[in-house]
C-alpha cells in the first residue's frame, strides 16, 4: 500500500512537472486536434458520438466561463445564455449573410472570433451594473438582461424575429470544438492563477477587504465579465453552427439554469470540477435518453440529492493538480534553497 | 377615457395575481435569505391542481379555492422539510440550486403526467357588465377583490399575530430568536405554508383568468413574480405588493400602446433603469456596510 | 512637513454627527494613538482616511496629495495601509495569496499578457512571490505558506493582518485595536512588536485601542475622541491627567 502511494505521488509529480513545460500545451493542442481530425476522417468514433462530444465541448466552455463570475467571483449570474445568443447569433448572421458561400470553411473562426467578441463588449456593459450592486441584486439585473436580448431578437424581423435564423452549414466539427475548448479552459486558467485572478477571488473573500489592499476592484470585475461572456459568446456560435439552427427562445432563462447546473454540480471555483459537471451532466442526458419525459423528472432529484449530500458540488472549492500551476511550488522550493543558503553563509 | 380605465382594471388584475406569487418570494427570503426558485412552479402545481379538483370532484369555486390552496401549502411544506431545511447552513448558493433542481423536477413531474395543455372547467358564471365603451367581468372583480382579502389577511397574521411577529423576529436575527424559545422549524413552516398557500391561490386565479394551464406557465410568471419582489425590496412584504401591481400595470399599459411582443422588453429595461437608481428596491433598505 | 494632514474633518450618517471637526496632523515617524470609549467615532476616523467613507466636509492630505474623493484602492497606492478591528482576511485564500493581493498595484503586467502568460507574466509573478515569502519570513510565518488564512490561529491571523498591510508598502500604517482579545503577556509582545515594524519598515503609525497599557506604552501623543469630538490632544503625561478625558471614561474601568 505504502509503495503504491509513493509510485503514485512519483507519477503525479513528474505529471506535474510535464503539464507547466511551456511546450506542454501546445503540444497538447496539438495532439488533440490530430485525434479529432483523425477521428472524423477515419471515422473511428461515429457520428453519434462525435455530437455528443461537441456538445460536451460547447458545455465545458460555458460552465468554465460561467464558473469565473458564479464561483471565483462569488457572484450569481444567470445571464449566460443572453451572451451565448448574441455570439451564436452575430456567428451565425456573418456565415449566412456576408461570408462567400466558397470561403465559409476559412472564414469560420474568425465568425466565432466576432461573435466573441460582440458578446465581450456586451459583458463589459453588463460589468457596470456590478460596481454598485451585488448578490441578489445583480442577479436580477442579469436576468433582466437575459430577457432583454431575448425579447430584442424577438422583435428583430431581419434576423427572423421569433422564428429563428437558419441556413447554417455544419461547420462546427470536433477538432474545432476541441481548439475552442483548450483554449477557454487555458486561458480561463491563465486569469485566475495570476494577479487578476487573486484580485477576482479577494472581490468574492471581501469586496471591500480587497479594495482596501489596493486591488482595483472595477477592473477586475471588468476583467471577469468581459472574459466570461466571450467564451460564452464563443460557445454560442459553436452551437449554432452544430444545431445548424437558432431562434430566440433557445436562449431563454432555462438555457441559463442548465448551465448554472453544471458549474454547482461540478463544483465553484475549479476548473476540473466544471469539466466533470459538464461532461457528466451531457452525457448522463444522453444515457438517460431512453427513459423520455422521466428523463428530466429524474435529472433534477439527482441534483437536489446531490446538493443534500455535497452542497458544495463535485470539487467545490478544490482544484485537480493538472490545473494548479507549478511555479508557486517551484518559486517557493527556489527562494528556500536560498534563503537555506544564505543562512549557511552568515552564521 | 374609458380605455384607460379599462386597461387599469387589466392592469389590476394582472398584478394582483403578481403581487400574490411575490409574497411567496419575499416572505421565504425575509426568513431564510433563500431565494425559493420552486415558487413559480408552485404556483402552476396550484393552477393543476385547481383543475383536477374541478375536474373530477366537480366541487364548486370556494371549496376548490381552499382545497387547492391547502394542497400546495402542504406541498410547500414538504419540499422545505426534505429538500431545503437539510441546507440551512450550507453555502447559499447550494439551497438557491437545490431550489432550481426542484423547481424543473416539478416542472417536468407535471409534464410526465400531463403532456398536454388543460382547459379549467368555468367554475363561476361570468357575466360582463358594459358601462359605455367599457365592460367589466365578475371574473375581473372577482380575482382583484379575493387578492385584496388574501393580501390584508397576511398582513393582519403578519403583523398582529403571536405567529407573525415571531415570523419578523427570526427575519430580523437568526442567532438570538431561537434562545429566546421561539420554535424556529414551526415558524419557518408556517411561512411556506403561507407563501406557497397564497401561490397556489395565484395559480388558480391565473387559471380562471386565462383558462389555458401547462407545465411551464410557472417559468416565466414566477421570474416576473420575483422581480416584482425585488423591485418593491426584496424581504418587504408591503414591497412586494407593491411591486406586483407596478409590474402588472407597465405590461398591461405597454402591451395598450405599443405592439405586444414589445411588453417584455419594456417591463426589463425599466426594472434595469429602477435598480440602477434605487439598487435596494422600492422599500428595502441599503444594508450599511461595517468596516 | 507633516505626513498626513487633516482638517476640519466632519462626517455624518444621517444627520447624526459620527466625527466633527477633526484636525490632525502627523510627522513622519511618529506613533500616535487614538483613544475614547464605545462609539466615540474612533474607526470612522479611520474609514474616512482609507476612503471607506467619503467625508462630509474637510481635507486629508498625504504628503500634499487630496485624498477625499480618491477611491480606497487609489489612496492604499499612494501609501495608506491599515488592518481591521474584526480580522478581514481572505479566509479562504492560502497565507501566501493574501499577501499577494496586496501587491496588486504593484505587478507591470497587462490583463492579456496575464491571460496568455507572454512577455513580463512568468517573471513579475516570480518576483512578486519572492517578495511575499521575504516578507512572510520576516513575521515567521513562511511555514504556513500554503495554509488558508482561516486555519491559522487567532494570534497569527493578526499578525497575517499586519503583514499583509505592509505588502502594499504603505507610509503610514493604520491599526484599528491591534491588541482586541489578547491577554496582558500578550500585548506586552505586541508593543515590542508595533515598535518594531516601525524601525524595520520606516512606517509612520496611527493606532486605535482600548488598552490603555499599550497606548501609554508606546504612543507619543494621543487623541482622545467623544461622541465624534475631539476633547484633548497631547503627551501621553497630559492626556492621563486631564479632567476631561477622565470624564469621558468615567464608568469605565481606566487601567492607567
Amino acid at each position: 500500500m505504502a509503495k503504491l502511494s509513493s509510485t503514485y505521488e512519483n507519477i503525479q509529480e513528474h505529471w506535474h512537472a510535464l503539464t507547466d513545460k511551456k511546450y506542454f500545451w501546445p503540444l497538447f493542442m496539438i495532439a488533440g486536434i490530430a485525434f479529432c481530425m483523425a477521428a472524423s476522417t477515419f471515422e473511428f468514433l461515429d457520428l453519434y458520438l462525435q455530437l455528443i462530444l461537441i456538445y460536451v465541448g460547447i458545455n465545458i466552455i460555458l460552465t468554465v466561463s460561467l464558473n469565473l463570475i458564479n464561483g471565483y467571483m462569488g457572484e450569481f449570474s444567470v445571464g449566460h445564455a443572453g451572451f451565448m445568443a448574441i455570439g451564436a447569433y452575430i456567428a451565425s448572421l456573418l456565415t449566412v449573410h456576408v461570408f462567400p458561400p466558397t470561403a465559409q470553411n476559412l472564414l469560420f473562426p474568425l465568425a466565432i472570433l466576432a461573435g466573441g467578441l460582440g458578446a465581450a463588449l456586451v459583458g463589459f456593459l453588463v460589468a457596470i451594473p456590478s460596481f454598485k450592486t451585488r448578490g441578489d441584486y445583480l442577479a436580477i439585473v442579469t436576468l433582466a438582461f437575459c430577457m432583454i436580448v431575448k425579447s430584442v431578437l424577438e422583435n428583430i424581423d431581419a434576423v427572423g424575429g421569433p422564428r429563428g435564423l437558419l441556413g447554417m452549414e455544419k461547420l462546427t466539427t470536433l477538432p474545432w470544438v476541441f481548439f475552442w475548448t483548450a483554449l477557454s479552459v487555458w486561458v480561463i486558467r491563465n486569469l485566475v492563477y495570476s494577479n487578476f485572478g487573486r484580485g477576482v477571488l479577494s472581490i468574492r473573500e471581501d469586496e471591500i477587504a480587497s479594495d482596501l489592499m489596493s486591488v482595483n476592484t472595477r477592473q477586475v470585475k471588468i476583467i471577469a465579465f468581459v472574459v466570461s461572456s466571450f467564451f460564452a459568446g464563443i460557445a454560442g456560435g459553436l452551437f449554432a453552427h452544430a444545431l445548424q439552427f437558432i431562434n430566440p427562445r433557445m436562449f431563454d432563462i432555462l438555457k441559463s439554469t442548465d448551465i448554472l447546473i453544471m458549474v454547482y454540480l461540478g463544483g465553484i471555483a475549479s476548473i476540473s470540477g466544471s469539466i466533470i459537471g459538464a461532461v457528466i451532466y451531457t452525457i448522463l442526458l444522453e444515457i438517460l435518453r431512453p427513459l423520455g419525459v422521466w428523463r428530466m423528472v429524474l435529472m433534477p432529484l439527482m441534483l437536489v440529492l446531490l446538493m443534500i449530500y455535497r452542497p458544495r458540488g463535485i470539487m467545490g472549492m478544490r482544484e485537480a493538480r493538472l490545473f494548479t500551476p507549478l511555479r508557486d511550488f517551484v518559486t517557493e522550493k527556489l527562494w528556500r534553497q536560498k534563503k537555506k543558503e544564505a543562512g549557511d553563509a552568515t552564521p | 377615457m374609458a380605455y384607460i380605465f379599462q386597461q387599469a382594471l387589466n392592469a389590476l388584475q394582472l398584478g394582483s395575481i403578481y403581487a400574490l406569487i411575490a409574497l411567496g418570494y419575499t416572505m421565504v427570503y425575509g426568513i431564510l435569505t433563500m431565494i425559493n426558485f420552486a415558487h413559480g412552479d408552485l404556483f402552476m402545481v396550484g393552477a393543476f391542481f385547481c383543475f383536477l379538483i374541478a375536474f373530477y370532484l366537480h366541487l364548486s369555486f370556494v371549496p376548490t379555492l381552499l382545497l387547492s390552496m391547502t394542497g400546495v401549502a402542504f406541498l410547500g411544506v414538504v419540499i422545505e422539510r426534505l429538500a431545503y431545511k437539510p441546507l440551512r447552513n450550507a453555502p447559499r448558493v447550494s439551497a438557491i440550486i437545490t431550489a432550481l433542481g426542484v423547481g424543473l423536477f416539478l416542472e417536468n413531474f407535471t409534464l410526465a403526467l400531463a403532456p398536454y395543455p388543460k382547459h379549467i372547467p368555468t367554475l363561476l358564471e361570468n357575466t360582463t357588465w358594459t358601462l359605455g365603451t367599457l365592460s367589466i367581468s365578475s371574473l375581473q372583480i372577482i380575482v382583484i377583490v379575493l387578492s385584496l382579502v388574501l393580501m390584508l389577511i397576511l398582513d393582519f397574521i403578519v403583523q398582529r399575530t403571536k405567529a407573525g411577529m415571531a415570523m419578523r423576529a427570526i427575519s430580523w436575527d437568526k442567532t438570538i430568536v431561537p434562545l429566546m424559545g421561539v420554535p424556529v422549524n414551526k415558524i419557518i413552516s408556517l411561512t411556506f405554508a403561507l407563501g406557497t398557500g397564497l401561490g397556489g391561490a395565484a395559480g388558480m386565479m391565473y387559471g380562471l383568468a386565462y383558462p389555458v394551464i401547462d407545465p411551464y406557465m410557472g417559468i416565466m410568471v414566477g421570474w416576473k413574480a420575483f422581480i416584482c419582489a425585488v423591485v418593491g425590496g426584496i424581504g418587504n412584504i408591503r414591497g412586494a405588493m407593491i411591486g406586483g401591481f407596478i409590474l402588472g400595470g407597465v405590461e398591461i399599459m405597454v402591451a395598450a400602446f405599443f405592439p405586444s411582443t414589445y411588453r417584455d422588453f419594456v417591463a426589463f429595461t425599466l426594472l434595469l433603469v429602477l435598480l440602477i437608481v434605487r439598487p435596494y428596491g422600492i422599500l428595502g433598505k441599503p444594508q450599511p456596510q461595517k468596516v | 512637513m507633516p505626513l498626513l494632514e487633516i482638517q476640519k474633518l466632519t462626517h455624518r450618517f444621517a444627520g447624526l454627527c459620527a466625527v466633527s471637526d477633526f484636525n490632525l496632523a502627523v510627522e513622519p515617524h511618529e506613533l500616535i494613538g487614538v483613544i475614547g470609549p464605545n462609539g466615540a467615532g474612533k474607526t470612522t476616523v479611520f474609514n474616512l482616511i482609507t476612503g471607506v467613507y467619503r467625508a462630509s466636509e474637510g481635507s486629508i492630505k498625504l504628503d500634499g496629495l487630496e485624498l477625499v474623493g480618491l477611491t480606497p484602492h487609489q489612496i492604499t497606492r499612494s501609501g495608506i495601509a491599515r488592518t481591521f478591528q474584526n480580522i478581514r482576511l481572505f479566509k479562504e485564500l492560502s497565507v501566501l495569496d493574501n499577501v499577494r493581493i496586496a501587491h496588486y498595484g504593484q505587478i507591470a503586467y497587462t490583463p492579456a499578457e496575464a491571460l496568455l502568460h507572454i512577455g513580463r507574466f512568468r517573471a513579475e509573478e516570480r518576483r512578486i512571490t519572492n517578495q511575499a515569502l521575504d516578507l512572510l519570513s520576516i513575521f515567521k510565518l513562511d511555514e504556513m505558506a500554503g495554509e488558508k488564512a482561516k486555519n491559522l490561529p487567532y494570534g497569527l491571523q493578526r499578525r497575517l493582518e499586519i503583514a499583509r498591510a505592509l505588502a502594499t508598502e504603505p507610509k503610514l500604517l493604520l491599526l484599528d485595536e491591534p491588541a482586541a482579545g489578547m491577554n496582558p503577556n500578550e500585548i506586552i509582545q505586541l508593543m515590542d512588536f508595533i515598535g518594531w515594524i516601525r524601525k524595520t519598515f520606516s512606517v509612520t503609525i496611527i493606532l486605535i485601542e482600548h488598552q490603555m497599557r499599550l497606548v501609554m506604552g508606546i504612543c507619543e501623543r494621543l487623541v482622545v475622541l467623544d461622541f465624534g469630538a475631539t476633547i484633548a490632544t497631547g503627551r501621553c503625561s497630559d492626556i492621563q491627567n486631564n479632567p476631561k478625558v477622565l470624564e469621558a471614561y468615567l464608568g469605565e474601568e481606566v487601567a492607567i
